[in-house]
């Protein structure tokens, strides 16, 4: 892992938090998490629907729907621009060029009645001022690129003649036409088959390779996790609850609600039935103060009613944990 | 493209027989003898038989459904009962009048409804919002006679910015534009209100989809987010609308010439339908279901321009 510190990477969130607008109250759907992804790093932002994964994602683009959901503190760092601080124009102006992001759903994120070729190319005509013909050639090279076979002849083509596969392939040379520094991924694979996951997932480690990109891979498949990212952030109501290298986090998953993750994957060997987690995760309205875990979790106590702070796990100072129980003396 | 066009084209010849037959049998079971509205109760027998041998009514009714296909495809609609000349001339010499009036008002009603609709769901519950939907709903209410009505009171009576009859002279084309301003507002305000309803919820739900989230990722303004990439979208219920209202426009049309005094296929249905000249309302009849028909080709021709999923399917 490189040593670059955490202020010059890429992408570097401190304290960000996320309010969402119910009736008349603001309430925190992610709470004061911090991270930063470093080059040809990638970090996988992991737990179940709800837990705040999407709406840190969208935080960091600046695509919060705007009336209903906004940040309420933090700083967001992309290429050492403070997204935070800066006005709609500068932020319109780093979306697509410096930081991109691929969404979960490749059957309707693109735009039915553009041709392909316009689409992958229209970023470059927004930030480098390409023309039409120019976009178009530099549009053919990044269909090849992510392995669109004839990508020159279909160009023209629209997104109803593609396969599920090709349409995520199309949004990995849309999101990356300008040479992006950071890559937002958001559940990128969830909704395609199980062998063109596999595909698309390594052309994405391939291309993060040769571009040097910041990942931030959004996923709930420990499957996945496991495959590809180097460390982890394991959210829950959120908060971050864990976080590690991914070698560490798998050895020795330590919140647990991490616990409960792993026990609920199936897997082949052995024959111990799955274990589903209990409980459901509390609407936003109803969160506990202090742990949010605290409805769901087996090893609860008083301490639980006020908010953990994150701790190391076996000395290792990358791997860290939000629970009481799991304070280190 | 050319095999969806040519395809198009050919579905529409059975539609027109349809019609045509329609509009044939129509008129022979509507009660009454035209020989008794043409010469009068006082008639004698012989010159009613006279008559119908002449308008070619004695012959068996198979006959006359020939002759009046044959006709039709000749471009021949027959002569007036009143008049006696060709009803042909007659229409073509006020077509391009109530063909203007329409075109105008499609002009007036898209131009307004559309920008109003995509700012009314841009500010969602804003105030162009709260005006579109006023708007709307004043315009669904209204009907065309009763708005023409205060558009004359109010521009022509009052404020004299316009001619209270719109009958221009010919060759004064400027005389002309200004008689069309009126008839073509009334009928345009009105699509206004259907064209804006579509528009605003069309974009409603644009603007909430995936590929406009995108769009945003790129970091394209938001203009261009709004009209290239939602608006785009919406042009396929945009068109639909347009066209179906094309349907209302021509019946419409009627009424607006009737108030504005304007010449018209308004206003020659209304004198054949006064002196019960059926073979002129036949005449009509068909000219304005053959503008139905055109109006719904032009409509999905343009489908298969604004949606690519439509030529290849």
């Amino acid at each position: 892992m490189s040593t670059e510190p955490a202020a010059t990477a890429p992408l570097s969130v401190e304290g960000l938090t996320t309010s969402i607008l119910v009736g008349t109250t603001w309430y925190d759907a992610v709470r004061d998490i911090s991270f930063h992804v470093r080059p040809k790093e990638t970090l996988a932002l992991v737990g179940e629907s709800g837990c705040g994964k999407s709406l840190t994602a969208l935080s960091v683009m600046g695509l919060l729907p705007p009336a209903a959901v906004r940040v309420t503190s933090g700083r967001i760092v992309v290429d050492g621009v403070d997204m935070t601080a800066a006005d709609e124009p500068t932020r319109e102006a780093m979306r697509g060029d410096r930081i991109g992001m691929i969404f979960q759903e490749p059957m309707t994120s693109l735009n039915p009645v553009l041709p392909i070729g316009f689409q992958v190319g229209e970023a470059l005509m927004r930030h480098r001022g390409f023309t039409r013909r120019q976009a178009r050639e530099r549009a053919r090279e990044l269909l090849e690129l992510v392995r669109v076979p004839a990508a020159a002849e279909r160009l023209d083509a629209y997104p109803h003649q593609f396969s599920g596969g090709m349409r995520q392939r199309v949004m990995i040379a849309l999101a990356l036409a300008c040479g992006p520094r950071v890559l937002i991924a958001d559940e990128p694979t969830t909704a395609l088959d199980v062998t063109i996951q596999a595909q698309v997932l390594a052309l994405m480690a391939d291309l993060q390779e040769k571009e040097g990109l910041a990942l931030l891979l959004i996923t709930h498949n420990l499957g996945v996790v496991a495959s590809v990212a180097d460390r982890v952030m394991v959210m829950y109501g959120g908060d971050v609850v864990e976080s590690g290298p991914v070698h560490a986090f798998f050895a020795r998953p330590t919140h647990p609600y991490s616990e409960a993750l792993l026990a609920a994957m199936p897997r082949i060997e052995g024959d111990l039935p799955l274990q589903p987690i209990p409980g459901q995760v509390p609407s936003l309205t109803e969160m506990p103060v202090g742990c949010r875990f605290q409805t769901r979790c087996p090893i609860r106590d008083e301490r639980c009613a006020v908010l953990p702070p994150m701790t190391t796990v076996a000395g290792d100072p990358d791997h860290r944990v939000r629970c009481w129980a799991r304070v280190e003396a | 493209m050319l095999r969806f066009v040519i395809k198009r084209l050919l579905t529409a010849i059975p539609t027109l027989w349809a019609v045509l037959t329609t509009v044939f049998i129509l008129v022979r079971v509507v009660p009454g003898d035209p020989t008794i509205a043409i010469l009068g109760d006082q008639a004698s027998e012989a010159a009613r038989a006279e008559l119908r041998d002449k308008l070619g009514l004695a012959k068996p009714i198979l006959a006359q459904y020939v002759d009046f296909m044959s006709q039709i495809v000749q471009g021949d609609l027959g002569r007036s009962l009143s008049t006696n000349r060709p009803i042909t001339d007659d229409v073509l010499a006020v077509l391009p009048y109530t063909i203007e009036l329409t075109l105008a008002s499609l002009l007036v009603g898209t131009v307004i409804g559309v920008p109003l609709g995509v700012l009314a769901a841009e500010k969602r519950d804003g105030f162009a919002d709260w005006f579109a939907r006023l708007f709307s709903l004043a315009g669904v209410s209204f009907p065309a006679f009763v708005s023409g009505i205060l558009l004359l009171i109010a521009f022509a009576v009052e404020l004299r910015w316009f001619p209270v009859i719109s009958t221009s002279k010919p060759g004064d084309p400027w005389g002309r534009f200004v008689a069309l301003v009126l008839p073509s507002l009334n009928l345009g305000l009105l699509m206004v209100a259907y064209v804006t309803r579509v528009t605003r919820s069309g974009m409603l739900k644009a603007l909430g989809e995936d590929y406009v989230r995108t769009a945003r990722a790129k970091g394209l303004p938001h203009r261009i987010v709004v009209w290239r990439h939602a608006f785009r979208n919406v042009l396929v219920p945009v068109v639909t609308v347009v066209g179906l209202y094309l349907g209302v426009l021509i019946g419409n049309a009627v009424l607006t010439e009737i108030v504005f005094n304007r010449p018209g296929i308004g206003k020659l249905i209304v004198t054949a339908l006064n002196q019960r000249d059926y073979s002129l309302l036949q005449g009509l009849m068909v000219v304005s279901a053959f503008a139905i028909v055109v109006a719904n080709i032009l409509t999905d021709l343009t489908y298969g321009l604004v949606d690519p999923r439509v030529k290849t399917s």
